[in-house]
């Protein structure tokens, strides 16, 4: 009978394994292309501030007197235009999120 | 005779059938509703005013923002009003690229209303079983474009990122056996008796009103109207054989029915563009500025959207109007409400597929 079929689909899933994962026993796995955080090389910016100007969600603010770069990763919506406009190529997406935060905090990068 | 006594009763903004907030003032006569009175607006954002001090380039990305399911789509086509202005010919692997994540995209936004509904009516073994399909979707698109429901793949002048060949063949293996498990799952709600208690008969719209009051996508398709954007052909839709799924009874089931068999059509045009798909380039670069206006009009899971741009040469555009299949489908569920039981609002409310945040822009 019809109304059996999502009987017998719930019984049989009573044996199967859960369709989510044992977090945090089994780690979940990103892939390559995942938007996860921005990371930056600081070394290598030099503080042009294309990224700042392009960043939809005003995330990130470069500071080129005092040499720094700053990101609010509570602001930052994972776009990844950042990564696209930088002219040195000193930032990237990295395939893992931001941890939770407890404070509403800046990162701040300085290079020298 | 005295006429029965009226109550009002509030629906929404917090209601547990909705995961938005839209607000119903139900007026009923015992049981049965005889009028509802929407008001809408709780969480707008005002992103139409915002195109005014944003790049037209980057625009893309907050255009995307407005809906977290029709995403690309509202991307796609902010695209596609820029493209037309500046007169940028997209490249075919591009427009291919981007039928494909369109399709990707109805797919789990189909398979995401179907677990809602059943959520809706009490079925909670099925939603489940839906939204565990709905996940092997999201991750095909995780790991296409790098995002779960905000796809981020499509700019003005083409796409950001590329499917290579042996993916595209993964993708099709995948959506081969999961077509299987779809089918399985909808059989569910197309033969179950409880799920049909629900839905058959509740809440008609007939062909005429759906068609004049504006109603869009499987809401009015479900009502026998055969309108559907794609058949535009837009990006690379021109190329795809497609008949647009309707049905003629107008009810809830009907609504449900359509989406469903837009499953697999979808599946079936994502088979038919990767069939068709040729190396090429995936952008063009873009100089200059947009100067003009025009109005792009693709097709969501919900529906038609429209997207009207209003450039004057400079960086920043004058002008953004957004047209979002929800805002359409809302004079068709103000008609569609009275003459229903109090209990059926719920699930009512939900075969047109509200998108909240779409509406409030
Ligand atoms: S665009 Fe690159 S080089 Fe310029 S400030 Fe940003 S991170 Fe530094
Ligand atoms: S990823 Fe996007 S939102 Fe985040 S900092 Fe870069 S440009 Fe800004």
């Amino acid at each position: 009978m019809k109304i059996f079929v999502m009987a017998a689909k719930v019984l049989k899933s009573l044996f199967l394994k859960p369709a989510t994962l044992g977090y945090p026993f089994v780690p979940r796995v990103y892939y390559k292309n995942t938007r996860g955080k921005i990371a930056i090389e600081i070394a290598k910016c030099i503080y042009c501030g294309a990224c700042q100007r392009k960043c939809p969600a005003q995330a990130l603010n470069v500071n080129k007197a005092e040499k720094n770069w700053v990101i609010n990763r509570l602001r930052c919506i994972s776009c990844g235009y950042c990564v696209d406009v930088c002219p040195k190529k000193c930032l990237t997406m990295e395939n893992t999120y931001s941890v939770s935060a407890t404070k509403k905090e800046e990162e701040v990068f300085s290079g020298a | 005779m005295n006429s029965p006594k009226r109550t009002i009763i509030p629906f929404g903004p917090q209601h547990p059938v909705l995961p938005e907030p839209i607000h119903l003032d139900l007026v009923v006569e015992d049981e049965k509703v005889v009028e509802a009175i929407p008001s809408l607006g709780f969480v707008h954002r005002g992103l139409e005013k915002l195109v005014e001090k944003r790049d037209f380039i980057d625009f893309v990305y907050v255009a995307e923002r407005i809906c977290g399911i029709c995403s690309f789509i509202h991307g796609l086509t902010y695209c596609i009003a820029i493209e037309e202005i500046m007169q940028i010919q997209v490249p075919a692997r591009a427009n291919y690229l981007r039928v494909i994540w369109s399709e990707l995209s109805r797919l789990h936004s189909h398979l995401l209303w179907l677990g809602l509904t059943a959520d809706a009516f009490g079925f909670e073994a099925l939603f489940m079983h839906t939204w565990k399909l709905r996940e092997k979707i999201l991750d095909i698109i995780e790991e296409t474009t790098g995002g779960r429901v905000i796809f981020g793949s499509s700019k003005v002048g083409g796409v950001r990122k590329d499917i290579t060949p042996e993916k595209l063949a993964e993708i099709i293996f995948k959506l081969d056996s999961y077509a299987k498990e779809i089918k399985e799952i909808t059989d569910v709600f197309v033969n179950d008796s409880s799920v049909k208690h629900r839905l058959v008969g509740v809440g008609i719209l007939s062909k005429q009103d759906a068609y004049s009051l504006g109603a869009v996508g499987p809401t009015l398709r479900a009502s026998g109207v055969n309108i559907d954007m794609r058949k535009l052909g837009y990006a690379a839709y021109k190329e795809i054989d497609f008949t647009p799924v309707t049905e003629t009874s107008g009810d809830s089931y009907a609504r449900c029915l359509v989406r469903i068999r837009e499953l697999f059509q979808s599946i079936d045009i994502i088979k038919q563009a990767a069939a068709k798909i040729q190396p090429g380039e995936l952008e063009v670069k873009v100089s200059g500025t947009p100067n003009g206006e025009f109005f792009a009009r693709t097709e969501q899971p919900r529906g038609e959207v429209i997207y009207y741009v209003k450039a004057n040469g400079t960086r920043f555009l004058q002008r953004l109007r957004v047209r979002t299949p929800t805002f359409a489908n809302i004079p068709a569920l103000v008609k569609l409400l009275p003459g229903c039981q109090l209990a059926d609002v719920p699930v009512l409310v939900l075969t047109i597929d509200p998108c909240i945040s779409c509406t409030e822009r």
